[in-house]
């Protein structure tokens, strides 16, 4: 059989991440399309245990790295794990994902394997048996098609929320094949983690987004943007001038030197659509801008515009969704 | 009539490793690989208090892959033999978002990657790194390097002084070819190169926007995005 497609599940604190299965379901597709198997790599600790799961979105064997040693996530140490696996299992195109943690691993195993990244990408495609990748560059304004020469391994790392997810078999399980590892000494370390626990949204992986910029006039005012977030179980996002003036965190900028984000929904309110910003939210599903000044640039991407006073028609608008989801449960 | 500027992620790291010199003492070498015109850039370097600058300009890594560049960068440094290097996460013309981690793997050093805060005591290098859903602390023995990430909020860069712009027309600014660097050319360049771009293709052109208005007033209009969100388009 050609060799098979290999994909690298992300595992923290004792679960998949779900971006490990729209990897595995980009696999999956991969292999269908050059004929072959999908395997696995997972690495963590604890993680043989969970492994089989990844059955569900089409593998059919998981490598798994499991040792204390690797409960965290660090450069040094995964990398000559998951170098000596794939040495192992050879295979025609590994794909992991453009998570934090995912593009870091990816450039530092590529360089180790002397194979060729692409990062972030948005589609993979199988022509004739070669495989291609499509990636943003120049903050979306344009995509690249990226090819590998003959004999290089192609490293494909996928943008999360972007890649379609199959849906679960159910009662399939993955072949688990426990790898023997030995983890080098680590020389850098995890001080801390600290995670956030209450259920916030993480704005790479949201479905709706409400982001609030220079327009808010105030840290004070997000209350009112949290408010319809929390209706409509959405994150918030910010635009650099609400960062830059301390009104918010800088996890929550969006945009070129911020988080680049892919929602089905995304609300700019009180944001102007500076090509900047454009850059971290252009690819969103759906756009509605929320401007009181009917020439912001904003509504020339947006789907729905509403020119108004974010501060009168916020609260009427959470007031309507709020009747919305009532009459739907 | 275009305006090249410094990657905003190498200013943040420019300005950390500013900071550590300020902190312990000792030398910010910059190096950097592109064309003549990048001396411009060095020179905006030195003035804001980098000491010294390394141009590599070689036709030959034209058309290299990261790894490729990645290899040239490693080379650079090695002859420097810095405590610590710093870099951006990535830069943000192509976003390869790669040379960082591979310089530290062609040297074989640690690297912390995605800093939004850092701290050496000389001996070792700790950073604050955001991930989905909150941040890790994370620490490495020097030599290591560090990547970038952050935005202008939390780096604030410092601007050249006038006084700095002066001072930087006399630093010293060297410019290397691979062979100076003790690379064999044939190992760089579009013909080593794994991966490459071989087509561009343009986004899809968003249809053109509606506006809602319709004469209707604030609570109208309210009504009228909630029907189209979840009529329309079935997001919510
Ligand atoms: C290297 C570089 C990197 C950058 N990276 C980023 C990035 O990552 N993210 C980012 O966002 N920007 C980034 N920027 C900055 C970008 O160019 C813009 O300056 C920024 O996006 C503006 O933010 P804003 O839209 O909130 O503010 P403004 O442009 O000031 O817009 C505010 C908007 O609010 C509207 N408004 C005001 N009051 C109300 C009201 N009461 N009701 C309704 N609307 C109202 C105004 O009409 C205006 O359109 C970057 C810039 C550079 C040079
Ligand atoms: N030509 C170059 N010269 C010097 N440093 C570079 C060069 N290209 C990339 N880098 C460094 O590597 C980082 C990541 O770049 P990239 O992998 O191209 O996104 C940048 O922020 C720079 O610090």
């Amino acid at each position: 059989m050609a060799k098979c497609v290999c994909v690298i599940a992300e595992f923290r604190q004792g679960v998949f991440r779900r971006v490990s299965y729209e990897v595995a379901s980009a696999g999956k597709r991969l292999a269908d399309a050059l004929g072959t198997n999908l395997c696995a790599i997972a690495v963590g600790a604890g993680v043989a245990e969970k492994a089989a799961e990844l059955g569900r979105y089409a593998v059919d064997k998981v490598y798994a790295a499991d040792d204390p040693a690797l409960a965290n996530y660090v450069a040094q140490t995964y990398v000559p794990v998951i170098a000596d696996i794939v040495a192992q299992v050879d295979p025609a195109a590994l794909i992991l994902p453009a998570s934090v943690d995912g593009k870091d691993l990816g450039a530092r195993l590529a360089a180790r394997l002397r194979a060729g990244l692409a990062q972030d990408c948005t589609e993979i495609a199988c022509i004739n048996g070669e495989i291609k990748a499509k990636r943003p560059i120049f903050a979306g304004k344009c995509f690249a098609w990226c090819e590998w020469a003959q004999g290089a391994l192609p490293v494909i790392s996928c943008r999360p929320n972007v890649m379609d997810c199959l849906a679960p078999l159910e009662d399939s399980k993955a072949e688990v094949d426990k790898v023997q590892v030995s983890v080098p000494e680590p020389r850098a370390v995890v001080k801390a983690m600290d995670l956030d626990t209450t259920g916030k949204v993480e704005l790479t992986e949201a479905d709706i987004i409400v982001s609030g910029g220079r327009g808010m006039k105030g840290p004070e005012n997000y209350g009112m943007l949290e408010e319809l977030a929390k209706v409509l179980g959405a994150a918030v996002g910010a635009s650099r001038a609400a960062v830059d003036a301390g009104w918010r965190p800088h996890s929550d900028q969006v945009g070129q030197t911020g988080k680049v984000v892919n929602p089905t929904l995304y609300m700019a309110v009180g944001i102007s659509g500076a090509i900047q910003h454009l850059a971290g939210m252009g690819s969103s599903k759906f756009i509605v801008a929320v401007n009181k000044d009917s020439e912001a640039p904003i509504f020339t991407k947006a789907d729905y515009g509403i020119v108004e006073d974010l501060f009168n028609f916020v609260p009427v608008f959470t007031e309507e969704i709020r009747k919305l989801k009532s009459s739907c449960s | 009539d275009l305006k090249w500027i410094i990657n905003p992620y190498d200013e943040f790291a420019l300005e950390a490793a500013l900071r550590l010199k300020e902190k312990h003492g000792g030398n910010v070498a910059i190096v950097s690989w592109g064309p003549q015109r990048v001396v411009e850039s060095i020179r905006t370097a030195l003035a804001m208090g980098a000491d010294t600058g390394v141009l590599i300009d070689d036709p030959a890594l034209d058309g290299s892959d990261s790894l490729g560049v990645a290899m040239a960068l490693a080379a650079a440094v090695k002859e420097i033999n810095p405590d610590i290097v710093v870099c951006g996460s990535r830069a943000v013309d192509y976003d390869e978002a790669q040379r960082g981690p591979m310089v530290a793997e062609l040297l074989g050093w640690p690297h912390l990657a995605l800093a939004v805060a850092l701290d050496s005591d000389g001996t070792n290098v700790t950073i604050d790194r955001p991930i989905e859903g909150g941040k890790v602390v994370i620490q490495a023995p020097l030599p290591a390097l560090v990547t970038f990430g952050g935005s202008h909020a939390v780096w604030n860069p410092r601007y050249a002084s006038l006084p700095g712009i002066m001072k930087a027309k006399k630093k010293p600014l060297a410019v290397k070819k691979l062979s100076d660097l003790g690379i064999d050319a044939s190992q760089v360049g579009p013909g080593s190169a794994r991966v490459l771009m071989t087509s561009l293709q343009m986004p899809p052109q968003r249809a053109a926007g509606k506006i809602i208005d319709g004469g209707l007033d604030t609570a109208g209009k309210a009504v009228e995005l909630v029907r189209s969100l979840h009529e329309e388009a079935k997001v919510i």
